[in-house]
C-alpha cells in the first residue's frame, strides 16, 4: 500500500523534472539560434555597411589619383600602390624562406629536442604582436642601417611578420601528403630533392596557397608595422618604385585621414578607402580559395 | 598490409641518402650532381629554419636591450607602479597602460568568449548542413579584413551610438575599445572552438542522449568539456589577438593616459601609447627607451601565452 502511495508523488517529480529540462532544452536552443543569427546579421551588416557607403561613390580618378593635404577631392592612388608594391616584395622575401623552413620542419628535421626548440620559435614568432614588428623595424632599419622610413624597411618587417605562417602551413600541409605517395616516388628511384619538388610540393600546393593568401590579406591590410617602419606620408608621385622612399599604404592612408589630415571630405575619403581595402582584401582570399573549396566540396 | 607499409617508411626514413650512394656500377657524373644538389638544398632548408629562430631571437635582443636603458634613469619600482606617465617632465610610470592593456583584454573576453561559445556550439551541433558549410568560409574570412576597417567602424557609428546611449559627452574609453575587439576576436575563438567540438567523438553524445540527456545537458556537460582545451585555445590566441592589437584599439579608445577606471573615458593601453608617441621620440632617449621597455613587455606577454598553450597541448595529448 505503501508503495502504491509513493509512486504517484515520485512520478509527479519525474514528470516536473523532465518539464523544466524540456524547457530548458528549448530555451538553449532558441538562444543558441538567436545568438548565432544575431552574429551573422550583424557581420552582414558591418560588411554592407561598408560597401554601401563606399563604393557608389567610387571612381577611377579616386583610385588613381594623387591625394591632397588641403583641397578635397583627393586620391588614394599612391597609397594602393605601395599596398600592393609592399605586399609583392614581402611575399617575395617570405614565400622561398617560409617554405623552405617548413619543408626542414615537415622533412629533414630529426625528431628530437632541436625540432622542438625551432618549433617554439615558430609559434613564438607568429605570436609576437604586428606593432613589435613595427619597433624591431625602426631599430633596425631606421636606427641601425640609418635608411630612415622606407618601403623597404616595412616590406621586410611585413615579411618578417608573415614569415612564421608560411613556415607553420608549409609544414602541416607537406606532413599531410600521404606517406604511399611519397614512397612510390622513392621506389622509382627519385632523390629526396626530386620527391620534393615533384611530389610533394605539388600535393601540397593548396595547403600552401590557402596561407599565402591568409598571409596576402593580413600583409595588404597591415597598418601598425607600416606607420611605424613606413611612415604616414607617401613621396607624392604614382609609381613611384624607389624602395629607399618613405611610403604609406592604404590601411595607414585610412588611419591618417580619419585621425590628422584637414582635408574637408575626409570622412568621404576614408569611406572610399575602407570600401576598397575590403573589396581588395576579400578578392585575395575568395580568389585564391574558390578553387580549394570546389574541390573539397567535390571529394565529399 | 599495414605492417609492410610501416615497415616501409622506417626504412625510407633511414637510408634516404644511401639509396643513391650504394648504388653499383662507375661513378656517374649525374649522380654525384644530385647529391650536391640534395646536398645544397637541405643546407638552404635547415639556413631557413636557422633564420627563423634569428629573427624571434633578435627581436628579443634588440627590444631587451634598447628597453632595460630605461632602468638607467628610471627606477624599476617607478616604471611599474607608478601612474605618473609625463615624458615632458621626466617623469615614466607605465602602470596606467599595464593595467589597462589587462583590463581591456579581460573585457574583451568577457564580452566575446560567451558569445563566441554560443556560435561555436551552434555551428557544431545545430546548425543544419548548408548553413554550416555558408557560415564557416564567412567566418574565416572575417579574420582577414584589416584591423583599420574596425577601427574606421568603431569611430564612425560605434562611438556616436555609445554616446547617445550613455548620455555622456565623450564615447571614446576602454568599453568602445573592448566592443570593437570583441567583434575582431569573435571569429577566432569560435571557429577553433568550432573545430575542437566537431571532433568530439560521437560515441559520447550517443551515450549520454542514451542516458536520457536532452541536448542541453549533452552539450554542457559532455560535449564542452570534452571539447575543453581545444576552447581554451581559442580563447587564449584570442586574448593573444586583443593583447598586441594597435590601430583598431587606437582608433577609440581616446589615447590620454588616465587609468581606465571607468566604461567612458579616454585611456591609453601599451600598444596605443607605443604607437602614438614613438615616431615623435628620437631613438636615444628615455622617452624611447620606455616604449622600447613597454613593447618587451608586450612580447614577454604574448610569450607566456604560447608556453600555456604548449602546456595544454601536451596534457591534452596524454590525456
Amino acid at each position: 500500500m505503501r508503495g502504491d502511495s509513493n509512486r504517484p508523488v515520485s512520478g509527479g517529480a519525474f514528470a516536473a523534472r523532465k518539464g523544466l529540462n524540456h524547457v530548458n532544452n528549448r530555451l538553449f536552443t532558441i538562444a543558441v539560434w538567436g545568438v548565432a543569427g544575431c552574429v551573422m546579421l550583424f557581420i552582414f551588416g558591418l560588411l554592407f555597411l561598408i560597401l554601401e557607403r563606399g563604393v557608389p561613390k567610387l571612381t577611377w580618378d579616386f583610385i588613381f589619383g594623387l591625394p591632397s593635404e588641403i583641397d578635397a577631392g583627393g586620391g588614394i592612388g599612391p597609397a594602393l600602390f605601395n599596398s600592393i608594391y609592399m605586399l609583392v616584395i614581402s611575399l617575395i622575401i617570405a614565400i622561398p624562406l617560409g617554405v623552405a623552413a617548413g619543408i626542414y620542419l615537415a622533412e629533414f628535421a630529426p625528431d628530437n629536442k632541436w625540432i622542438g626548440v625551432i618549433r617554439i620559435c615558430v609559434e613564438g614568432l607568429a605570436s609576437v604582436p604586428s606593432l613589435i614588428f613595427g619597433l624591431f623595424g625602426i631599430a633596425l632599419f631606421v636606427e641601425m642601417f640609418q635608411l630612415g622610413l622606407t618601403i623597404l624597411g616595412a616590406a621586410v618587417s611585413l615579411a618578417f611578420l608573415n614569415l612564421p605562417i608560411i613556415v607553420r602551413v608549409t609544414e602541416e600541409a607537406i606532413r599531410a601528403v600521404p606517406g604511399e605517395i611519397k614512397q612510390a616516388s622513392f621506389a622509382l628511384g627519385a632523390t629526396h630533392l626530386q620527391t620534393i619538388r615533384r611530389v610533394l610540393i605539388p600535393q601540397a600546393m593548396n595547403g600552401i596557397i590557402t596561407g599565402i593568401c591568409l598571409v596576402a590579406g593580413r600583409g595588404f591590410g597591415e597598418s601598425a608595422v607600416v606607420i611605424l617602419t613606413a611612415g604616414v606620408t607617401t613621396s607624392g608621385v604614382m609609381w613611384d618604385f624607389n624602395l629607399l622612399s618613405p611610403g604609406e599604404n592604404l590601411a595607414v592612408h585610412l588611419w591618417y585621414i580619419q585621425s590628422a589630415a584637414i582635408v574637408p571630405d575626409a570622412q568621404e575619403i576614408s569611406q572610399k578607402a575602407a570600401a576598397v581595402l575590403i573589396i581588395i582584401v576579400l578578392a585575395i582570399n575568395i580568389l585564391f580559395r574558390l578553387p580549394l573549396w570546389i574541390r573539397e566540396r567535390k571529394s565529399r | 598490409m599495414l605492417e609492410s607499409t610501416t615497415t616501409g617508411s622506417i626504412a625510407v626514413s633511414g637510408e634516404l641518402g644511401h639509396s643513391i650512394r650504394s648504388g653499383s656500377g662507375r661513378k656517374l657524373d649525374r649522380k654525384n650532381r644530385l647529391l650536391l644538389y640534395n646536398r645544397t638544398f637541405k643546407i638552404a632548408c635547415i639556413a631557413s629554419a636557422g633564420f627563423v629562430c634569428l629573427i624571434l631571437f633578435s627581436i628579443l635582443f634588440l627590444m631587451f636591450r634598447t628597453g632595460v636603458l630605461t632602468f638607467q634613469t628610471v627606477p624599476a619600482a617607478k616604471f611599474f607602479f607608478s601612474t605618473d606617465w609625463s615624458p615632458e617632465n621626466e617623469s615614466y610610470g607605465a602602470f596606467i597602460f599595464i593595467f589597462g592593456t589587462f583590463a581591456l583584454t579581460a573585457l574583451t573576453l568577457l564580452i566575446s568568449v560567451p558569445i563566441s561559445i554560443f556560435v561555436a556550439v551552434f555551428l557544431a551541433e545545430i546548425a543544419p548542413r548548408w548553413l554550416r558549410d555558408a557560415m564557416r568560409p564567412v567566418l574565416d574570412l572575417l579574420v582577414g579584413i584589416p584591423s583599420v576597417v574596425y577601427g574606421f567602424l568603431g569611430m564612425t557609428i560605434l562611438i556616436p551610438l555609445l554616446r547617445e546611449s550613455a548620455g555622456t559627452s565623450m564615447g571614446d574609453g576602454i568599453l568602445a575599445a573592448a566592443i570593437v575587439l570583441s567583434i575582431m576576436v569573435l571569429p577566432t575563438i569560435s571557429r577553433i572552438s568550432d573545430d575542437s567540438i566537431s571532433v568530439v567523438p560521437q560515441k559520447y553524445r550517443d551515450a549520454s542522449y542514451a542516458l536520457g540527456a536532452t541536448r542541453f545537458q549533452t552539450v554542457f556537460k559532455v560535449v564542452l568539456p570534452a571539447a575543453r582545451s581545444g576552447i581554451i585555445y581559442g580563447i587564449i590566441l584570442g586574448m593573444a589577438r586583443a593583447v598586441g592589437e594597435t590601430m583598431a584599439v587606437v582608433m577609440v579608445i581616446g589615447n590620454t593616459p588616465q587609468l581606465a577606471d571607468a566604461l567612458f573615458k579616454p585611456t591609453s593601453v601599451l600598444t596605443s601609447n607605443i604607437v602614438m608617441q614613438i615616431s615623435n621620440v628620437p631613438f636615444d632617449s628615455t622617452w624611447n627607451y620606455a616604449l622600447y621597455l613597454m613593447g618587451f613587455l608586450l612580447l614577454v606577454i604574448s610569450l607566456v601565452m604560447i608556453v600555456i598553450i604548449r602546456l595544454i597541448q601536451r596534457r591534452g595529448a596524454k590525456s
